[in-house]
């Protein structure tokens, strides 16, 4: 069985501090990490691993720096590492992010199952999944909790409104993982970061994976940012101190005035 | 990159504005660096207009041919009755307004199985058109067959725009519709408008503490998720019925491909809905313990309110995920909103700001959830709230 594992480099967004005066983001100093929901993905495909004896190719696109998280990866159990790496691939929406990676994946070739985090954490989207799995031609489940694999068909524990389903689907499939609540990523040892020195990762650029250039990049995305602004906010509420007996009292005499205590 | 003319004054407005900190000024002159993604967030920011984006080169379709704004409605099927998910009626009521600034139609899109029932009340919300996708294949939400039914209508009939519910399906029919008809979708926007003839849709961006407007000038559709309560609902034409244009679309053999074994709902009181609640209290970091929400879960029982959590506090573990509030989580409009201990990035304050009264204590007197709130205390609400559970029992003479 061969699964496929895309992975993204973010800043770690609880990191980020905002500068009062601009209401812009603080970048500097905030470390990179792999992508928490991606990370949890990698951690279902090596669980199928240890069951069937999978083969993992984790697969991202991002700067040369990138390449961190296909070693963090590589050391956690996956077995090949792909880096999509070139200028061509900047100013990317998640159209053209997913036709790239789509694009890589055949290139790889080989895959029964594509598991991917639900979303990155510094775009929030979601979008990049089932978009990779039309320009696939194969199927999709989206906001996976859990999935299980025996090589011939997928179980999942899928997510919706109000509850769940378990489904059961045919492969080849591409599904999006959601992190339970408390997930804690695991990392690997030193010595297990030290032994998958030598695991392979390959850099591809637009042309080693024959891309359409008027499909990536900027040229590939139909949406732009026309404008970035901070929050208007409302108009400034009244605000209240004093001692914790008189904030407490002014609260239950709002509470009143507002007709929330009847 | 993007691209730095003559007319650069060296002013320095572009390298602020980067949210990637990929400007610097040299010799007086604006540079970008590698870590550029071309977002053109600097673009509109620069007062000579010295910077560009690479001029798109693909050959561009004739848009003209394409009108109306559309809403994917959703029906939601608990296993036991059937009704249209309120967030249709609520992208109705503003694709109304859309479509009358475009000077086009509205139109509804319902698929499913039993749908007639539904098509009097769609139409009060000011549809024009519905089409109605009808049979007992479309019972159940399917990717395949969704998609297919959506692509088909879309390529015969061309939207200029078409709007999804941001939900669990809407998500997850609308990026794949997207990469297929080779659209721009944007997800989660918390506003949609309408300017120059293309719908701008705007939306938290770069980790959530700053909105962008985003277009799809070139492209069409033009295709958006809204979370459910960004948009209030709004009967603009009772009584009046929709033309209804009934499509016979067959499922494709992929549907099959994926099969529901068995569905199971979480046992909520109505009390703990947090999306439907009359009044929400949620807690963050400052709340600090399961002490601290232990205070909140009295409060809401006295005010007959749900309990959430911001992100902080979900990542810290105080709460479920499911109990999250705001842009990422639930979005809420509720009659009462309390944020205690809740510092209010943006990701938040758009999740819960359509709420009509909205009370925020923290200790930080600069903290951004006081810009939402009608109510601002100035303190540490594990010691404050106590207080007040006291005096609303004492108020209701317990």
């Amino acid at each position: 069985m061969n699964i496929i594992v895309c992975i993204k480099q973010v800043p770690d967004t609880a990191q980020v501090q905002i500068d009062p005066k601009t209401g812009n983001l603080i970048r500097a100093g905030v470390p990179s990490i792999l992508n928490p929901y991606d990370h949890y993905a990698l951690e279902k495909a090596l669980a199928i691993k240890s069951r069937t004896g999978a083969k993992i190719t984790v697969l991202s696109m991002g700067p040369s720096q990138a390449v961190a998280v296909l070693r963090l990866a590589l050391a956690l159990g996956a077995d090949e590492g792909v880096l999509l790496s070139d200028r061509a691939f900047a100013g990317s929406d998640t159209w053209a992010t997913a036709y790239a990676l789509a694009t890589a994946v055949k290139k790889i070739g080989q895959y029964d199952l594509i598991l991917c985090g639900q979303m990155a954490i510094d775009g929030d989207t979601a979008q990049t999944g089932p978009e990779m799995a039309y320009h696939l031609g194969i199927s999709q489940l989206t906001f996976c909790e859990s999935v299980d694999s025996d090589g011939q068909r997928l179980m999942a524990k899928k997510l919706m409104e109000g509850g769940h389903q378990i489904i059961e689907a045919d492969l080849p499939i591409l599904a999006t993982m959601t992190m339970p609540a408390n997930y804690q990523p695991k990392y690997p040892s030193f010595l297990a970061a030290h032994q998958a020195q030598d695991k392979p990762i390959s850099i591809w650029t637009a042309a080693d994976i024959g891309a359409d250039l008027h499909k990536v990049g900027l040229e590939g995305s139909p949406t732009r940012v026309s404008r970035i602004f901070p929050p208007a906010g409302r108009e400034k509420g009244e605000m209240i101190s004093g001692s914790t007996e008189e904030m407490a009292a002014k609260f239950v005499e709002i509470l009143k005035k507002e007709s929330f205590i009847k | 990159m993007i691209q730095v003319s003559e007319k650069c004054v060296g002013c320095g407005k572009c390298v602020s504005t980067c949210p990637f900190g990929a400007l610097s000024l040299v010799n007086k002159k604006a540079v970008p660096n590698a870590s550029c993604t071309m977002c053109g967030a600097c673009v509109s920011a620069c007062p000579v207009k010295a910077l560009s984006l690479p001029a798109a080169g693909a050959a561009k379709k004739d848009l003209s041919a394409y009108k109306g704004v559309w809403v994917f409605i959703e029906i939601l099927d608990d296993g036991k009755t059937q009704k249209v998910r309120p967030v249709g009626f609520e992208l109705l009521t503003k694709g109304r307004e859309l479509a009358d600034q475009l000077g086009q139609e509205l139109c509804a899109v319902v698929i499913g199985q039993g749908i007639v029932k539904f098509l009097a009340e769609i139409s009060s919300y000011g549809a024009d058109k519905i089409y109605a996708v009808n049979g007992p294949a479309y019972r159940e939400y399917n990717t395949a067959a969704y998609t297919h039914a959506m692509s088909t209508l879309i390529q015969k009939y061309n939207p200029a725009a078409v709007l999804f519910p941001s939900t669990f399906i809407g998500r997850d029919l609308a990026p794949r519709l997207a990469a297929e008809l080779f659209a721009g979708l944007t997800a989660d926007c918390t506003n949609l408008s309408v300017a120059d003839g293309l719908v701008i849709s705007t939306r938290p961006a770069f980790g959530g503490n700053i909105l962008a407007d985003i277009k799809c000038p070139d492209f069409r559709p033009q295709m958006a998720t809204v979370r459910p309560n960004v948009f209030k609902k709004s009967v603009t034409r009772p009584g009046q019925m929709a033309k209804i244009i009934s499509e016979p679309i067959g499922v494709p053999a992929e549907a099959g491909k994926v099969r529901i074994l068995s569905k199971h709902f979480d046992e909520v009181t109505e009390l703990e809905k947090l999306d439907e609640a009359e009044i929400v209290i949620a807690g963050g970091r400052g709340m600090k313990d399961a002490a601290g929400f232990a205070v909140l879960d009295e409060l809401a029982t006295e005010l007959g309110g749900a309990v959430g959590a911001s992100r902080a506090a979900i990542d810290m573990g105080l709460q479920p995920k499911e109990k999250q509030i705001g842009q990422s989580g639930v979005t809420i409009a509720a009659k009462l909103y309390i944020a205690a201990g809740i510092s209010g990035a943006v990701q938040h304050t758009v999740g819960v700001e359509h709420s009509d009264v909205i009370i925020g204590i923290n200790k930080d007197a600069n903290a951004p959830i006081f810009n939402i709130c009608k109510y601002g205390f100035v303190g540490d609400a594990r010691t404050i709230l106590p207080k007040v559970v006291d005096g609303i029992k004492k108020a209701k003479g317990k």
